[in-house]
C-alpha cells in the first residue's frame, strides 16, 4: 500500500472530529494550535538561557529565521531583546540585508553589534572552496566570542534544515575551541537544559530547533513579521536560504508570496538548503564545519 | 544534506489541522530500527526524488550490497561505525496524522541519547528482532518508555523472514514482550510481525504474514493520539523568572497545568503566601483578557509585593501542591559513577533548584536483566527507588496527581546524571496554617552562604554532663568565626536563664526545652547561620523531634565521653551534687542517657585534644555539604 499524501484519506479513516473538538467546552482556555506550542515552547527556551546564563547574545544572521527568533525573544522579554544582537558580517551578503539590518536594528531598538570576519587565507585551506568561506564565519565567531566573553550564543538552527542540525540539543555545549563534539552530548529531557559551561567555554542555545521550514513561513505571515524581499519570487526564481552572495544561489519558483510560498513547501521535495553551495561539495563537509564550530 | 522535505506542520495555508504524533523507536542495537524508518519513509512516499537511486549508487561505489539503513546513516562517521549514533528527527506522514519520527540508538553507550529522544515523544515503537528475541536492551527501553511517561507503545517483532515467518515464534516474543510491559503498567496497542527489509507487515499484510489479524506498522502509528496539555489538571504555573524592565513586576512562566485569568485568588508555595493576578502581560498586546491555558508561556502581575523567586509554584488556593524537604523518586541514572547513598546532588524540580542528599536507596535494579539483583548503589544505566532530603522547600506533586510537575532530574558537576518520577513526597509536620503570614527575609540564602561559604546547618552536640560539649562548642564557634563564617552558640544552660526559665526538668519540660532550641536554631539555620547547640538532651525521642524541626539540616554529634572520666572532671560540681542526693533529676549517674544510634559523628573527648576533635567536626560539615571546601562548591550555590 502506497500512502496517499493528501490531507484527506483515501479510507475515510480520518473522518474522526478533530482533537480541538473533543475537548469539553466551559470553562477551558482557547485550545492552543500548533504555532501557539512552538511559540510557547520556544519562550520558555529563551527565558532558561536568559536565566540561566551570564552574558548572552543572539546570533543575527538576517534571514527568516532569526527574524522570526528575534520576534519570539520579545514575546519572552514583553517587547525587549535583552541582550545584544550579534551579526557576524562576512562583508558579502546581499544589500537588501544590510538595508534590512539597519533598518529593523534600531526599529526593534536592538544592542546591535558587528563583527567582521577575518580574509579567506585565515581559514583551512583543505577545505571545498564554498566551505572554505562559509568558515570564515566560524572564525569571525570565535574572535567575538573572545572579544565578549558570552558564555551563551543563541543561534536560529531547524532540526529539519540539515541531518548534522538535527542531532542537536536544545542547550548544545561547545569546547573550549568553539567545537561540538557530537559523540558526547549530555542527556537532555523534559526541558531541562544542561546550562553550566565550563571556564572559558560557551554554550550555543537553539530556540527554535523544533520548528520547521513551514512553521517559520506560517508565523511569519501570522505575526506579520518583515521580511528581506529576496524570499520572493522575481523572474521565476526566488532564494530559500540566504548567505553570502558568491555561495548562495535562487532556485526556480513562483512564490510571490508567503502564501505561496506554503503551498510550494507543500508540495516540493527539494531540499532548503539546495541553493547552499556548501552543502554539496563533499558529504562531509558540512559536518566538518560544524564540529568545528560553525553555526 | 537535507533528507527529508515533506512539510509536516498543520498550519497549511488551507487551514487544515492534522494531528503531529512524535514517535521514537527504540530497542535492543542491530534489531533493525534504522531499517524500519529506511522502509517507512520510502512506503510511505517521503524520500525527495532520486535519493534512493542516489544511495544505492553510492553503495555500489563502497561495494557493498544497499541497506534501508544508509538512508539514516547520512553522516560519514555513522557510516563508518556502522550505528546510529544520536537523535535524528524525520518528519513523514500516514493518511492521518503528520509523524516527528525521533530515531533512537540501541546501542547501551547511548542510553542518554535514547532517553533526549524518547523524553519527547508522544508514542514508541519497540523493535525485536526475531531470531535473537527479547534482549537486556529491550527491557531497559521498556522501563524506560515507563519512567519517561510513553504510555502508547507499539512493539514490532522484526525479521520474521529470518524465523521462516513463524506464527509460533512471534507468539513467543509477543508473550514475553507483552508481560514485560504489563509489569510495568505499560500495555502495548499491537505487536506486529514484520519484515522491515522486505517490507512485510511495515505498510502492508503480505501473504508470509497471512495468519497475522493486526494493524500494520503504518496503520498503528496512524492510531496514535498527540499528548494533549493538561488542562484539566489542577493549576500548575512554576515561576522561571521575575522581570522588571518597566514598572510592571512580571512574574513569567510556562503554565504545565490547569489555567488561570486575572481575579484568580494564588497561592505562592512553597511559602504559602497569597495574592491575587492582576494582569496576564503578553505582547505586542497587553494586557490580554480571557483564560490561559496548560502549555502557554505567560507573564503575569499580581496584585501586592511579594518575595517569589525562581522555581515557586503558582496554584490556585484550594488545589496547591505539597511543600515538602522529602521525597521519594523513582529514577534512572546515567553517570558513571554509581548513586550512593548519603550523595550530594542538585536536584530541579521544573525550574526550581535544590541541594540534595540520598538517604536512602530500595530497589536498585539493571532494568535489563530478566532476575533483578538489588544492589546498594544505582549503577550507569540502572534505576531504583531513592528517598531524597532537600536543603530548600519545594513544592511539588506526586506524578500519579501531576505528571508534569511530578518529576525531576538530577545534576552532578552541573551536567544531568539522572532523572525520575516523584512517587511520593513526606508533607512533614510543618503544614502553614491559613491564617499565618511568616514574613520572609529580604535576603536570600544564595547571598548569605556566598558571604559566610556555607550553608546554614544546626549542629547539635550531645552527651552526658561535663563531656566537653560546650568546650567543643566554644572551640568550633571560634574557628568557624575565624574562617568567616556564622556561627552562634546556644548552650542548653545559657537557653534556659532565659527563653525557657519557665521551664523545670521533667520528662514534658525537658521536651519542651529542647524543641525550642530546636526551633530557635533551626530558625538561625534557615537564615544561614551555623547554630551550635550544647545541651544533654538524654531523651532518643526529643533529639529525634529536634531532627525533624531541622530536617536536612541537622547534624548530630554524640560526645560520647565515658561516664567515669566524666565524672572524674565534673567541673561545675554537679556530679558531686547529685551523689550526695542534693540534685534531682541528673541525668549522668543513673542510666537515663540514650545513647544516639545514628549520629553524623561520634566523638571521645578522652583520647584526643579539643583541636584534633574540631578538625573532625569541620571535616564532617564538609562532607555533608555545610562548609564549601573548594570554590567549585561555592559557584554551585550560587
Amino acid at each position: 500500500m502506497h500512502l496517499l499524501r493528501t490531507d484527506s484519506g483515501a479510507d475515510g479513516r480520518d473522518s474522526r472530529p478533530p482533537v480541538s473538538e473533543q475537548i469539553p467546552l466551559g470553562l477551558t482556555a482557547p485550545s492552543m494550535d500548533h504555532l501557539d506550542q512552538l511559540e510557547a515552547q520556544s519562550i520558555y527556551i529563551f527565558r532558561e538561557a536568559f536565566g540561566r546564563l551570564k552574558k548572552i547574545a543572539l546570533l543575527w544572521s538576517l534571514g527568516k529565521d532569526s527574524n522570526v527568533m528575534i520576534w519570539l525573544a520579545r514575546k519572552a522579554f514583553f517587547g525587549r531583546l535583552p541582550f545584544p544582537a550579534l551579526h557576524v558580517d562576512t562583508g558579502k551578503k546581499f544589500p537588501e540585508m544590510y538595508r534590512f539590518r539597519d533598518h529593523y536594528g534600531k526599529e526593534w531598538d536592538l544592542d546591535l553589534r558587528v563583527e567582521p570576519c577575518p580574509p579567506i587565507d585565515a581559514v583551512d585551506a583543505t577545505l571545498p572552496p564554498a566551505a572554505r568561506s562559509a568558515a570564515r564565519k566560524t572564525e569571525g565567531l570565535k574572535m567575538a566570542l573572545g572579544k565578549f566573553g558570552f558564555d551563551g550564543l543563541i543561534a536560529g538552527i531547524r532540526r529539519d534544515e540539515e541531518a548534522t542540525r538535527a542531532k542537536e540539543r536544545v542547550f548544545s555545549p561547545r569546547g573550549l575551541e568553539g567545537n561540538w563534539d557530537v559523540r558526547d552530548q549530555p542527556p537532555e529531557f523534559w526541558d531541562h537544559f544542561n546550562a553550566s559551561p565550563p571556564q572559558g567555554a560557551h554554550l550555543r542555545i537553539h530556540p527554535i530547533l523544533h520548528w520547521t521550514e513551514s512553521d517559520i513561513w506560517a508565523y511569519t505571515k501570522r505575526e506579520n513579521i518583515p521580511i528581506i524581499p529576496l524570499y520572493l519570487s522575481q523572474n521565476g526564481k526566488r532564494y530559500r536560504s540566504l548567505g553570502d552572495q558568491d555561495i548562495t544561489n535562487p532556485v526556480a519558483s513562483t512564490a510571490s508570496n508567503i502564501d505561496e510560498i506554503l503551498i510550494e513547501l507543500e508540495q516540493t521535495k527539494v531540499p532548503e538548503r539546495a541553493g547552499r553551495a556548501l552543502d554539496h561539495e563533499t558529504e562531509d563537509a558540512f559536518e566538518r564545519l560544524r564540529v568545528a564550530g560553525y553555526l | 544534506m537535507n533528507m527529508i522535505v515533506t512539510p509536516a506542520s498543520p498550519a497549511t495555508p488551507n487551514g487544515t489541522t492534522r494531528p503531529q504524533v512524535r514517535i521514537v523507536i527504540v530497542g535492543h542495537v542491530d534489531h533493525g530500527k534504522s531499517t524500519l524508518v529506511g522502509r517507512l519513509l520510502h512506503e510511505t512516499g517521503s524520500l525527495p526524488d532520486g535519493k534512493l537511486e542516489m544511495l544505492k549508487a553510492v553503495s555500489a561505489r563502497r561495494g557493498m550490497p544497499f541497506e534501508w539503513s544508509f538512508l539514516l546513516d547520512a553522516l560519514q562517521t555513522e557510516r563508518d561505525q556502522g550505528i546510529t549514533i544520536d537523535t535524528t528527527q524525520i518528519r513523514f506522514r500516514t493518511n492521518s496524522r503528520d509523524i516527528v519520527l525521533i530515531d533512537a540508538p540501541g546501542h547501551a553507550e547511548f542510553l542518554r541519547n535514547m532517553i533526549t529522544g524518547a523524553s519527547q515523544a508522544d508514542g514508541a515503537v519497540l523493535i525485536i528482532d526475531a531470531l535473537e528475541g527479547v534482549r537486556d536492551q529491550t527491557r531497559r527501553h521498556g522501563y524506560l518508555l515507563h519512567l519517561l511517561g510513553v504510555k502508547q507503545v507499539a512493539v514490532v517483532v522484526n525479521k520474521m523472514d529470518r524465523v521462516d515467518f513463524s506464527a509460533d515464534r512471534f507468539n513467543e516474543i509477543s508473550d514475553e514482550i507483552s508481560a514485560h510491559l504489563q509489569g510495568l503498567g505499560v500495555k502495548p496497542t499491537a505487536v506486529i510481525p514484520i519484515s522491515a527489509r522486505d517490507g512485510d507487515g511495515v505498510a502492508e499484510r503480505t501473504d508470509r504474514i497471512g495468519w497475522y489479524k493486526g494493524p500494520t506498522v503504518v496503520e498503528a502509528l496512524d492510531q496514535l493520539e498527540p499528548a494533549r496539555p493538561l488542562e484539566a489538571l489542577a493549576l500548575r504555573l512554576p515561576v522561571q523568572a521575575i522581570y522588571k524592565f518597566d514598572d510592571r513586576r512580571i512574574v513569567a512562566g510556562r503554565i504545565e497545568s490547569g489555567s488561570l485569568i486575572a481575579g484568580d485568588e494564588v497561592v505562592i508555595m512553597p511559602a504559602g503566601k497569597i495574592a491575587k493576578i492582576k494582569t496576564v502581560e503578553s505582547w505586542p498586546v497587553t494586557p490580554v483578557a480571557g483564560r490561559q491555558g496548560a502549555g502557554r508561556s505567560v507573564g503575569i502581575t499580581l496584585d501586592r509585593e511579594l518575595f517569589i523567586e525562581r522555581g515557586d509554584i503558582i496554584a490556585h488556593t484550594n488545589a496547591a501542591p505539597r511543600e515538602t524537604r522529602r521525597l521519594r523518586a523513582r529514577i534512572f541514572w546515567l553517570h558513571d559513577k554509581p548513586l550512593a547513598k548519603g550523595d550530594q546532588l542538585l536536584v530541579r524540580c521544573g525550574p526550581k533548584e535544590s541541594r540534595a542528599t540520598v538517604v536512602a536507596i530500595e530497589k536498585a535494579v539493571d532494568p535489563g536483566e530478566l532476575s533483578s539483583v538489588e544492589n546498594k548503589a544505582i549503577g550507569r544505566n540502572h534505576v531504583g527507588e531513592i528517598d531524597i532530603s532537600l536543603s530548600n522547600p519545594i513544592a511539588t506533586d506526586p506524578y500519579t496527581e501531576n505528571p508534569r510537575t511530578g518529576r525531576l532530574v538530577i545534576e552532578v558537576s552541573g551536567r544531568i546524571a539522572g532523572g525520575g518520577l516523584v512517587l511520593s513526597v513526606d508533607a512533614g509536620q510543618r503544614a502553614v496554617p491559613v491564617d499565618i503570614v511568616p514574613v520572609e527575609s529580604a535576603l536570600r540564602l544564595d547571598e548569605r552562604s556566598a558571604r559566610y561559604r556555607h550553608n546554614g546547618a544546626v549542629v547539635w552536640l550531645t552527651g552526658l554532663p561535663a563531656s566537653g560539649k560546650s568546650t567543643l562548642a566554644k572551640a568550633l564557634e571560634r574557628r568557624l568565626f575565624t574562617n568567616g563564617g556564622s556561627p552562634i552558640l546556644l548552650d542548653g544552660d545559657t537557653v534556659r536563664a532565659g527563653l525557657n526559665s519557665d521551664l523545670g526538668f521533667s520528662a514534658a519540660d525537658r521536651s519542651e526545652n529542647i524543641r525550642r532550641l530546636a526551633e530557635v536554631a533551626t530558625h538561625l539555620a534557615r537564615n544561614g547561620h551555623i547554630a551550635i547547640v550544647a545541651a544533654v538532651s538524654p531523651a532518643r525521642e526529643d533529639r529525634a523531634a529536634a531532627r525533624r524541626i531541622a530536617d536536612t539540616a541537622f547534624r548530630e554529634i554524640h560526645v560520647a565521653t565515658p561516664a567515669g572520666i566524666c565524672e572524674e572532671r565534673d567541673p561545675k560540681g554537679h556530679y558531686k551534687k547529685a551523689r550526695a542526693g542534693a540534685l534531682a533529676s541528673f541525668t549522668g549517674i543513673g542510666n537515663d542517657y540514650e545513647t544516639p544510634q545514628a549520629a553524623e559523628l561520634v566523638i571521645d573527648t578522652s583520647t584526643r585534644t579539643v583541636a584534633d576533635a574540631a578538625d573532625e567536626i569541620e571535616r564532617m560539615l564538609k562532607t555533608t555539604g555545610v562548609l564549601f571546601d573548594e570554590l567549585v562548591d561555592l559557584a554551585a550555590n550560587i
